[in-house]
């Protein structure tokens, strides 16, 4: 279950190493994304798509808004 | 696994870095007015009407405790009873905006209404509350300047 983070918390943890994936599609990513952020639309997102990130990396996810 | 929850939208009303082709583009937030009067329900309409005068503003947002907007006090209502509570004569429902709304996309609404009020759901309990006020005249100058204004 992922674990839910903030605003406050994304800045630090990219800092830290953690690697910022953008679930939305390809063209919303090339519109407009969060600065940094890898895309991997969530349709995409697996054990084979992530393969090339680096194990020990923490991850974080985000799309639009989902709530 | 962590997951950004708020995602894009949080992260772009807060202003903060974006990239891609559309990330000059401004938004709600970027001319919104944030010094417009605001007064509770209760109050009394003669008071805020001196409030908002001495202000040099015309209106006045009407919000709860927390900062959630109930309606608003234009043109029309300064003219009612100044004994009147505020939300006896406010106007409801006022027409809104998100701040991360493109400012191309909301000139046209405002072209009809004039203004926005800018509202966001900041947590399931915030409810719509007051980040400022677009007003037409500002956005039109601030898509001029940044060669966006459409035509």
């Amino acid at each position: 279950m992922p674990v839910r983070i903030t605003r406050e918390d994304v800045p630090r943890m990219t800092a830290e190493g953690a690697v910022l994936i953008d679930t939305l599609p390809e063209g919303e990513y090339a519109e407009e994304h969060i600065a940094g952020a890898v895309n991997i639309p969530l349709k995409k997102l697996d054990r084979q798509t992530t393969a090339h990130l680096a194990k020990d990396d923490a991850l974080i996810v985000y799309c639009y808004d989902t709530e | 696994m962590h997951d950004y929850v708020r995602g894009k939208a949080d992260w772009a009303v807060h202003g903060l870095p974006l990239e891609g082709r559309t990330a000059g583009r401004r938004r709600a937030i970027d001319a919104a007015r944030k010094d417009v009067p605001t007064c509770g329900p209760r109050e009394r309409l003669g008071d805020v009407r001196e409030r908002v005068r001495a202000a040099a503003h015309e209106m006045c947002v009407v919000v709860n405790e927390r900062g959630i907007v109930l309606g608003r006090l234009r043109t029309k209502a300064w003219a009612g009873d100044p004994d009147a509570a505020v939300e006896d004569v406010m106007e409801l429902g006022p027409p809104t905006a998100r701040p991360d709304a493109f400012l191309h996309e909301v000139i046209e609404r405002l072209r009809k209404v004039g203004s926005l009020l800018v509202t966001w759901y900041g947590s399931e309990e915030d409810g719509g509350r007051l980040v400022g006020v677009l007003f037409r005249e500002d956005v039109e100058r601030v898509l001029e300047e940044n060669e966006q204004l459409p035509r």
